[in-house]
């Protein structure tokens, strides 16, 4: 009897799950069919105006869609080479030892800082650099945006290329040395073959952390809603955009706000099932 | 060889070139916010922007502090914590028993879709589920907010914990003769409780800084209040309207540095404790 009553409690605390991630979906989709029915949904991706003069309202996602592109890709490509080293660094090269446990807690630290720490960083110090250098004129941009994303990235991106660096089996490496190879040629002949499916996947999920970063690419990446025409440009990301006007949008602005809301929540559940899917197969493989 | 050594040293330098933003960061926040702190940072609620102009005009130092904040991010964390743990562990030992069934596992993806879910998505989606309905921004809504993005959390700690434990200690309290809940109850979730423990710490050191989630639900409030149906703030929030607020500017680094050492210091004793209970 308590065996069954218990198995109804769990069983109907699970469902809390199913409820809230339906509710979310449910929600956005009924608050965003107003700008979709409006604009008609393929328009509404591919439009690039977003004016909010009352009796001729434009609202178009692509501006937002290629910031957060760009701004994603650019620090990806940041991101790697500091995240591969570290990985390198704590999962073989110094695997085990203090040295490695010491880093990968500095990395941790970074990945617990809060994001709107990392926006006041990057718009008091990295900010003044990139106008020092005469990157660009006004300091903030796609640019600056996605280098303090890179930062905070690398820790998801080491920490799991790590693991899967560890992971990498004894006697395949201590085959490699017999044969003659040297410590590089390990790393780049046998490490990065078997362990190259999970890093690949630590790096997909980084990108998930990346696309819905909110803070920090609302204060450095400039809040302009054009699509930003070089790297160094102003922009808005889908979150920014969010971020900036979702407090005093009403009406249309609010559904099409919602609207990029629900592409940014199916763009970001997309690619974090796709490193999931990975990591669980490079985990038994 | 001189390719090796070659490789060898770029990793040690590049992997050490990482340290330099947690440096950077840290001895920004420290250097431009320690002489901020003081006993009236923390007991006076933000000083209005009459009190501020005032103050700027005649020289003197920005009066009141983050007291409203305080007790805003202390309230709506109380709350969501309160909310989140119970449907967390109960939720987590779902997963522990039944991983081979096809709604366990329906459920474990949803957990993860919810983790990687942005955090303005959860808020707009407390605004339209919390605060539409109850015509107005309030602490509840903000709770609610902190409640969604604490569950995936303490439900992926509670099944790891979980799932770790012996199974001989599961089947010796069910061969004494207890029944499942009871066993749960009184031998599993207390020999669990150190991996529970750190992960509700590490949850609530993950959603203390955000702000994104609280724009919208929770809104900010200049006063310290303690009403949980109307707007409230909080130590982020307050660090948001900082920024934007070129007056109150110097405010920003006292905040920050608060935020900043308090998440630090759940971070790392969450990984302390975490070690101690693993040996």
């Amino acid at each position: 009897m308590t065996d069954k009553l218990y198995r109804i409690i769990l069983f109907i605390t699970a469902l809390i799950m199913p409820i809230v991630c339906g509710g979310i979906v449910y929600a956005l989709v009924t608050d965003a069919y107003d700008a979709f029915e409006h604009f008609g949904f393929l328009k509404f991706l591919t439009s690039s105006e977003w004016s909010c003069t009352e009796g001729n309202e434009q609202y178009g996602a692509l501006p937002f869609i290629t910031g957060t592109l760009m701004t994603t890709l650019l620090a990806l490509i940041f991101c790697i080479p500091f995240s591969l080293p570290v990985a390198l660094f704590v999962g073989e090269y110094f695997k085990g030892t203090k040295i490695a446990s010491i880093l990968s807690t500095v990395t941790d630290l970074l990945a617990g800082i809060p994001s709107i720490i990392y926006g006041l960083w990057g718009f008091y110090t990295l900010r003044p650099i990139i106008m020092a250098f005469n990157i660009s004129p006004q300091g903030s941009g796609v640019l600056t945006a996605s280098l303090v994303l890179a930062i905070m990235i690398v820790p998801y991106a080491a920490s799991l290329s790590a693991e899967f660096i560890k992971m990498v089996p004894n006697d395949l490496k201590e085959g490699a040395y017999s044969l003659g190879a040297t410590r590089s040629e390990v790393v780049r002949k046998v490490i990065f073959p078997v362990a190259g499916s999970g890093i690949f996947s630590s790096y997909v999920l980084a990108i998930g952390r990346a696309l819905g970063e909110t803070m920090t690419v609302t204060m450095l990446i400039g809040n302009t809603n054009n699509i930003p025409n070089s790297i160094t440009s102003t922009g808005n990301s889908m979150a920014s955009i969010i971020a900036n006007q979702f407090g005093e949008a009403d009406d249309l602005r609010l559904s099409s706000l919602i609207a990029i809301g629900l592409i940014l929540f199916l763009i970001t559940a997309l690619i974090n099932m796709i490193g999931k899917i990975m990591i669980k197969r490079a985990r038994i493989a | 060889m001189v390719k090796d050594k070659l490789m060898l040293w770029s990793i040690c330098l590049l992997a050490t070139l990482t340290v330099v933003p947690l440096l950077a960061i840290l001895g920004e926040v420290l250097l431009r916010g320690y002489d901020q702190l003081s006993w009236t940072f923390f007991t006076e609620p933000t000083p209005t922007a009459y009190k501020t102009m005032e103050a700027i005009k005649t020289g003197e130092p920005i009066p009141g502090g983050i007291a409203n904040g305080i007790v805003g991010t202390m309230i709506m964390l109380g709350m969501a914590t309160v909310v989140a743990i119970p449907l967390g562990i109960l939720c987590g030992a779902f997963l522990a028993e039944n991983n081979k069934n096809s709604f366990a596992q329906f459920v474990s993806y949803l957990t993860d879709l919810l983790q990687g879910t942005p955090s303005v998505i959860i808020s707009i989606i407390t605004y339209i589920w919390v605060v539409v309905p109850m015509k107005g921004y309030s602490a509840i809504a903000g709770s609610a907010a902190l409640c969604i993005m604490m569950l995936p959390l303490i439900i992926r700690s509670t099944e790891e914990t979980l799932k770790i434990l012996p199974a001989s200690l599961k089947e010796a309290g069910l061969a004494l003769g207890g029944n499942k809940a009871r066993v749960m109850l009184k031998v599993q979730l207390p020999a669990a409780f150190g991996g529970i423990f750190t992960g509700v710490l590490l949850a609530i050191s993950r959603v203390i800084g955000e702000t994104a989630p609280l724009m919208f639900t929770a809104l900010g409030c200049s006063f310290i209040r303690f009403a949980v149906d109307k707007p409230i703030s909080a130590v982020p929030l307050l660090i948001w309207e900082f920024f934007n607020d070129p007056n109150l500017q110097e405010l920003i680094w006292g905040a920050s540095l608060f935020l900043l050492l308090f998440v630090l210091t759940l971070n790392l004793s969450s990984k302390y404790l975490a070690k101690k209970w693993n040996q």
